[in-house]
């Protein structure tokens, strides 16, 4: 119990490096958000007067102090166009990407532990050569090039699937959602196949030389249970801490998935404030981003007691 | 004679014969290296990449223009040899730049325990925040130029080689070698240049090569975005990009600089593995 409250007090500082590091990007970088803001025609006075209104004429400790004030209440800013708030923008566009990471979490999870699995299992055959091959060029591919061959084989050629756009399931019902996040939910889980299975390989083979396999074996147990209760059991630790890593990676492909589907969600409104320089906006998601993944890494921390009981604090 | 001769002879192979005896790692060299005198020299033989030419509008891939010609009716072979520079240019510099400034950062962290704290706390601070997203906003900042390409690639990949520079140093200051140094009163820097340094190069290839491949993908990212390099410098990003809205039309714009940049990043990735299951398995794990 004293290592959760520790582990969950441990993320304050390093949400604090967060803030301040968006903090004075924002603020000390070379270009000037208030004269950007402005635009090209604008005069002195123009900019003077929204440096004022967006309070970067104030000196920077009083700045500093009111974003963490703001920040420490929930708030993301606005946006200095639209003038909504970051939080809203974010919970207009959160389902379409949420949508996304389940669906990219689940497929990865059901074809990369099998197929890492099954490549432990026959260490040295073909299928374990094709899982090494397939994770080398998986890391190699960009994500929208991927994207595109697949737009063009199964949208452009086969016409089996839609080209892009979204659908809500709880608007337009299930077949047409799942048609439409078919392709994106493939092209973003390919890294994350090659990266899992992979790793599922490197800590099955590991455990698989173990004394309780061949115990287990030399009870006469069926292989199917030795390697789904002893050898995945015992390699699920390094298998989830990668999940959590990945996460970063995630939102990364998230934004040019989005772009490549025209997926109306988070990736999106990150792409569409670079595109309109809305500095409000940018700021808000990297923030909300990065406190994602921070959560997520001490969910995965806090997880292994339960994947493994052996891990105790 | 002849037996002093022989007793002399058993050396470690060389460099070059350990390199050669792993086939995958051959293989990935040869095709770098011919990736690279191509992005070298090929821009001298091919035709201007951002000429215009209204007569060769959307020609598709054929003897004559090998990879097509994009709606102004510019050569995408050139384009793409000329995009090949740059991506490959970025990956090498952001490598280098991102290695020496973790080295330098990862030997303070783990040898010195005020900074340790300090260091590491930015660095977590920096890996919380995804990689691309602070690359756009440094980038939309500060103007895209290829240099600014550059430093917003480098930043998110700093932390991690500080990491693996640290781990490093924290084991190998705990060796009896360096035990005995200091015994003997050799003093910090020297130590550090003399017993830290030369353990962390293994490891800070392989892990050089993995952060070249990983910023090609990302400049190509930013460029799909439209958040990197100007279209005024043909990158495979760039290219990519502008061929997105003509993709249904002419699918080559993005096919053959993608394929391109798929290949390059494969091959520095294989060279990667290749490399670190040489020089020393042990650091197999660190990665």
């Amino acid at each position: 119990m004293l290592y959760v409250i520790k582990r969950i007090l441990a993320t304050i500082p390093v949400m604090v490096v967060v803030a301040l590091f968006v903090f004075f990007i924002i603020r000390l970088g070379p270009g000037d958000p208030a004269s950007v803001i402005a635009g090209d025609y604008a005069t002195a006075e123009d900019i003077e007067e929204i440096r004022i209104k967006l309070g970067l004429a104030d000196p920077i400790h009083v700045q500093m102090g009111k974003w963490m004030l703001q920040l420490a209440s929930g708030d993301l800013g606005h946006s200095y166009h639209s003038n909504l708030q970051v939080t809203t923008l974010i919970s207009q566009r959160l389902e379409p990407t949420l949508l996304l990471a389940a669906s990219t979490i689940i497929l990865t999870v059901l074809v990369a532990i099998p197929l890492g699995t099954l490549a432990a299992y026959k260490a040295g055959s073909w299928i374990d050569k094709f899982v090494m091959v397939f994770s080398v060029a998986g890391f190699s591919i960009p994500v929208f090039v991927l994207g595109y061959i697949l737009v063009y084989f199964f949208a452009m050629e086969l016409r089996w699937l839609p080209v892009q756009g979204y659908k809500s399931p709880f608007e337009y019902g299930l077949l047409p959602f799942l048609r439409h996040i078919t392709m994106p939910a493939v092209t973003l889980s390919v890294i994350y196949i090659a990266l899992i299975s992979r790793m599922t390989r490197a800590s099955v083979v590991e455990v698989l030389n173990e004394d309780y396999v061949r115990t287990a074996r030399a009870k006469g147990q069926s292989e199917f249970k030795i390697l789904l209760r002893h050898a995945l059991r015992n390699a699920a630790v390094p298998i989830v801490t990668v999940l959590g890593i990945s996460v970063a990676l995630m939102i990364g492909g998230v934004v040019v998935t989005e772009s490549v589907y025209n997926v109306p969600g988070l990736g999106r409104l990150v792409l569409d404030a670079v595109l309109a320089r809305d500095y409000g906006v940018i700021q808000g998601l990297i923030l909300f981003f990065s406190f994602i993944y921070i959560f997520i890494n001490l969910l995965i921390d806090l997880s292994y007691t339960f994947i493994d009981p052996r891990i105790r604090y | 004679m002849t037996e002093t001769t022989t007793i002399h002879v058993k050396e470690d192979p060389s460099l070059l014969k350990i390199i050669i005896s792993n086939k995958s790692l051959t293989a990935g060299l040869v095709i770098l290296a011919i990736l690279a005198l191509i992005a070298l020299i090929g821009p001298f033989f091919t035709g201007d990449p951002i000429a215009i030419n209204p007569m060769k509008r959307i020609k598709p891939p054929g003897p004559e223009m090998w990879f097509g010609t994009d709606p102004l009716g510019r050569d995408i072979f050139s384009r793409a040899i000329s995009g090949g520079r740059i991506s490959l240019t970025v990956g090498v510099a952001v490598a280098g730049v991102s290695v020496f400034i973790g080295l330098f950062l990862g030997l303070l962290a783990g040898y010195i325990r005020l900074l340790d704290a300090i260091i590491m706390r930015v660095m977590d601070g920096l890996m919380a925040i995804p990689g691309i997203l602070l690359a756009i906003a440094l980038i939309s900042l500060s103007g895209a130029t290829i240099l600014t390409v550059i430093v917003a690639i480098t930043i998110p990949e700093i932390p991690r080689v500080v990491r693996l520079v640290r781990s490093v140093v924290l084991t190998v200051r705990e060796e009896a070698y360096v035990e005995a140094a200091i015994a003997a009163g050799t003093k910090l820097p020297s130590i550090m240049i003399r017993h830290i340094l030369p353990n962390t190069i293994a490891p800070l290839i392989v892990q050089a090569t993995y952060v070249c491949a990983s910023a090609m993908l990302t400049e190509s990212i930013l460029g799909f975005l439209g958040a990197g390099i100007p279209p005024e410098i043909p990158s495979w990003g760039n290219i990519m990009s502008e061929g997105r809205t003509y993709f249904q039309l002419c699918p080559w714009i993005i096919f053959f600089p993608g394929v391109a940049l798929g290949i390059t990043v494969m091959s520095v990735n294989i060279v990667g593995d290749g490399l670190r299951d040489t020089l020393d398995p042990r650091i197999a794990k660190k990665m």
